[in-house]
C-alpha cells in the first residue's frame, strides 16, 4: 500500500524527465478490462427507500480493483445515495454489499479505513489550515504524526498547493478547494477513491488540472468510483461505466462501447429557431436512423453527419445552424430515457 | 504497510466491540482537532464565556451586595450576598458553557459546517465524535470554573478549603448538562427550534433559588424547582463553597449522575438513528 503511495511522487517525476510517453487513455482503460483483478466493490440487489421514495432501486454491479467505474445520471438518479452506501454511513433497504469482503453497515470504520471519500460538496474544516486540515483528517484514521507530516506535504506537492500550505481554507479559490479535499482523500493511501461530482462547479481549466491529477492516481492502481453528470467527464475518465436513471440501471459497459449499442456513430444537430424546431420533424422523417427534437435543436443521428446534411438540404429545408459531431454518453442517455442529463 | 498499522488497529478492535460501526476508540483524534481549532479562532469566544459569570457576580454580587448585606449561608452562618450567590453563578456558568457548546456550537458542525460529515467518512464514528466533543467542554468547563474560583478567591469569598472541589463539582454539572443537550440538538432542524432551548435555560437561570432561597416559594413551586437539573447544581456548588455538607449533598451528586447515565444512552440513541440509517 505504502509503495503505492510512495509512487505517486515518483510517476510525477518520470512524467518530466521521461522522454518516453505516459500511457494513453486508451491503453490504461483497456487494463480495466483484466478479469485477474479481485473484486473490490460487489453490489447485490441494493436498494434504498425513503418512506415511499425509491432512492436506489434494485441495483446490481461489480468493480475489480484499479478500474475506473462510473455512475453516470441527471440530480436525483440515486448516484449519491449509492456512495453513501459503499462508505457505510448511509444504510441500505435490502440487498448485499461488500466492499473488499466487508459489510460497510456492519465494519464502518474499518472499511472506511480503506476509502478515500470527495463528497459533493467540499466540507474541509474551515477552523483549520490548509497543511492541517490534510494532518487532522489523516489523525481521524488513527495514522501517527511521524507518518502524516511527510504525507501531507507530498500530497500538497501532488495537489498544486505547497505555496497555500499555512493559508486558511476560505482563502482558496473554488478548484484549489477541491484539490485540498481530494488530497484529503489520499491521506490514508486508500485502495478505492469515491468522488461525487469531483469537478461539478469549476471552470474548464479548473477541470483540465483535476481530471489531470485523477489520471495520475488511476494509473497508480487506486480503483476510482466516480459519479457525475457530465458526459465528457465520464469518457475521460471512466473505464467502465452504468448509466443510472430514477435508481434504476439503464445500460453498462465501457464509454465507447454505449456509445456503440445505443446510438449511431454521428449526430448532426440542426437549429431552425424556436418555433419551428418542433414541427420541422415530419419534413425530415426517414433521414438518417433516429431523430430527436429538443426544445432548442433537432438531432439527426445518422453513420455520416455530413451525407445526412446533403440530404437535409436536398429537401430544401435551410437550417439556421448546423453541426456534425461524435456521437456522446448525452446521446445515450437521451436515448434511454428520453430525458436531457443536464435539465 | 507499516504506516497503516495504527489505523488498522483502531478499527479491527472496533469490529469486535457492541459498538462496531459507531465506535472506532479513537475520541482523542476529535479532541486534537478541537485544540487545534481554537488554537487559531475562537480564543475570543472563550474569554467572553469566562467573563460573563464575573460581570454577574460584580453587578449583583458586589452592587446589589451592599444593599442586601448578609445572608444565612446553607449551615446557617451568616456570609456576604457575593458569597452566596457565587457559587451559584458558577453553577449557571458551567450549564451555559455547555448547553452553548452543544446547541448552537454543535447544531452549526452539524448542519452548516459539515464538519460532522466529514469526520464520519473516515475511521471515525459518531460516538467517537460524541465523546470527543464533550470531553473538549468539559475541558473548557475545567478552565472557567478553574478562571472563577480563582476570582473568588481574590475577592476574598472563598471561606474553605472545601472550596477548591467546586472546580470538579462544575465539571460535573457541565457533564450533566453536555451529555443531554447534544441528544437534544440532534432533533433540532432550524434556527428558530434552537430558540426554545433558550425559552427553558433563562427561567431555569432566573428562578433556581440562584439570587435567593428557595423558601421565598410556596410549597408546590419549590417541589418544581427541585426536579429541576439546575437547582441541584447550584445547592451542590453553595454547600461546597463553604464546606457544609448534609445528606442532600449525596443527593445533587447522584442527581447529575443519573443526568450524565440518561444523557448519554439518548444521545447514543440519536447519533445510531441519524448516522446508521
Amino acid at each position: 500500500m505504502s509503495a503505492g503511495a510512495t509512487s505517486l511522487l515518483r510517476v510525477h517525476n518520470e512524467a518530466i524527465r521521461s522522454p518516453t510517453p505516459s500511457p494513453t487513455p486508451s491503453e490504461s482503460s483497456q487494463s480495466g478490462f483484466d478479469m485477474n483483478r479481485p473484486t473490490v466493490i460487489s453490489a447485490q440487489n441494493l436498494t434504498k427507500t425513503y418512506g415511499d421514495l425509491t432512492a436506489v432501486d434494485n441495483i446490481s454491479f461489480d468493480v475489480p480493483a484499479g478500474e475506473s467505474f462510473g455512475l453516470l445520471g441527471p440530480n436525483g438518479a440515486g448516484k449519491s445515495t449509492t456512495m453513501k452506501m459503499i462508505g457505510g454511513v448511509s444504510q441500505r433497504t435490502s440487498g448485499t454489499l461488500s466492499i473488499m469482503g466487508l459489510d460497510p453497515e456492519s465494519h464502518g470504520p474499518e472499511v472506511r479505513a480503506h476509502l478515500g471519500v470527495v463528497p459533493q460538496q467540499d466540507n474541509l474544516d474551515e477552523e483549520l489550515k490548509v497543511r492541517e486540515n490534510l494532518i487532522v483528517y489523516g489523525r481521524y484514521f488513527g495514522l501517527p504524526l511521524s507518518y502524516l507530516k511527510p504525507k501531507a506535504d507530498e500530497l500538497l506537492e501532488f495537489a498544486q498547493l505547497t505555496d497555500k500550505a499555512n493559508s486558511k481554507v476560505d482563502a482558496l479559490s473554488g478548484g484549489m478547494k477541491r484539490r485540498l479535499t481530494i488530497a484529503r482523500s489520499l491521506i490514508n493511501e486508500p485502495r478505492i477513491l469515491l468522488l461525487d461530482e469531483p469537478t461539478t462547479g469549476l471552470d474548464p481549466q479548473a477541470r483540465h488540472i483535476l481530471w489531470d491529477r485523477l489520471f495520475r492516481l488511476k494509473e497508480n492502481g487506486v480503483t476510482l468510483i466516480l459519479t457525475t453528470h457530465y458526459m465528457d467527464e465520464a469518457e475521460q475518465l471512466c473505464d467502465r461505466l452504468i448509466v443510472v436513471d430514477k435508481g434504476r440501471i439503464m445500460a453498462e459497459g465501457s464509454p465507447a462501447n454505449l456509445i456503440r449499442e445505443h446510438s449511431s456513430r454521428e449526430v448532426l444537430e440542426l437549429r431552425f429557431g424556436s418555433e419551428r424546431n418542433a414541427t420541422i420533424g415530419v419534413e425530415l422523417q426517414g433521414i438518417g436512423e433516429r431523430l430527436e427534437t429538443l426544445p432548442d435543436r433537432v438531432l439527426i443521428y445518422a453513420h455520416d453527419g455530413e451525407a445526412a446534411l446533403e440530404q437535409v438540404t436536398a429537401r430544401g429545408l435551410r437550417p439556421m445552424t448546423s453541426l456534425v459531431r461524435r456521437s456522446s454518453l448525452e446521446d445515450v442517455f437521451l436515448r434511454l430515457t428520453g430525458r436531457s442529463l443536464v435539465d | 504497510m507499516s504506516v497503516l498499522t495504527g489505523g488498522h488497529s483502531a478499527t479491527d478492535l472496533a469490529r469486535e466491540r457492541k459498538f462496531g460501526p459507531l465506535y472506532s476508540r479513537n475520541a482523542k483524534a476529535v479532541v486534537g482537532r478541537g485544540l487545534m481549532a481554537a488554537k487559531s479562532s475562537t480564543w475570543l469566544v472563550m474569554v467572553s464565556g469566562f467573563f460573563e459569570p464575573v460581570l454577574f457576580l460584580l453587578a449583583m454580587g458586589v452592587g446589589m451586595g451592599s444593599i442586601v448585606g448578609t445572608v444565612q449561608g446553607p449551615g446557617g452562618e451568616e456570609i456576604s450576598y457575593a458569597a452566596y450567590i457565587a457559587p451559584a453563578l458558577l453553577a449557571v456558568s458551567a450549564m451555559n458553557g455547555a448547553i452553548y457548546d452543544f446547541t448552537w456550537n454543535v447544531f452549526f458542525k452539524m448542519n452548516f459546517a459539515k464538519l460532522y460529515q466529514g469526520m464520519l467518512y473516515t475511521s471515525l464514528g459518531p460516538l467517537d465524535v460524541a465523546i470527543g466533543e464533550i470531553f473538549l467542554a468539559l475541558l473548557r468547563g475545567l478552565l472557567y470554573a478553574t478562571g472563577f474560583t480563582a476570582v473568588m478567591g481574590v475577592m476574598g469569598l472563598i471561606t474553605s478549603w472545601w472550596a477548591i472541589l467546586v472546580i470538579p463539582a462544575a465539571v460535573l454539572i457541565a457533564f450533566g448538562f453536555a451529555s443531554f443537550g447534544m441528544g437534544i440538538t440532534s432533533f433540532m432542524k432550524t434556527f428558530q427550534q434552537m430558540d426554545w432551548i433558550n425559552f427553558f435555560l433563562l427561567p431555569m437561570f432566573l428562578f433556581s433559588a440562584t439570587f435567593y432561597p428557595l423558601s421565598v416559594y410556596p410549597q408546590v413551586i419549590q417541589w418544581f424547582i427541585q426536579a429541576m437539573p439546575l437547582w441541584h447544581g447550584v445547592e451542590l456548588l453553595r454547600q461546597i463553597s463553604v464546606g457544609s455538607f448534609s445528606p442532600a449533598t449525596a443527593i445533587h451528586v447522584g442527581y447529575y449522575l443519573v443526568m450524565i447515565a440518561l444523557g448519554i444512552m439518548l444521545t447514543t440513541g440519536r447519533l445510531r438513528q441519524l448516522f446508521l440509517k
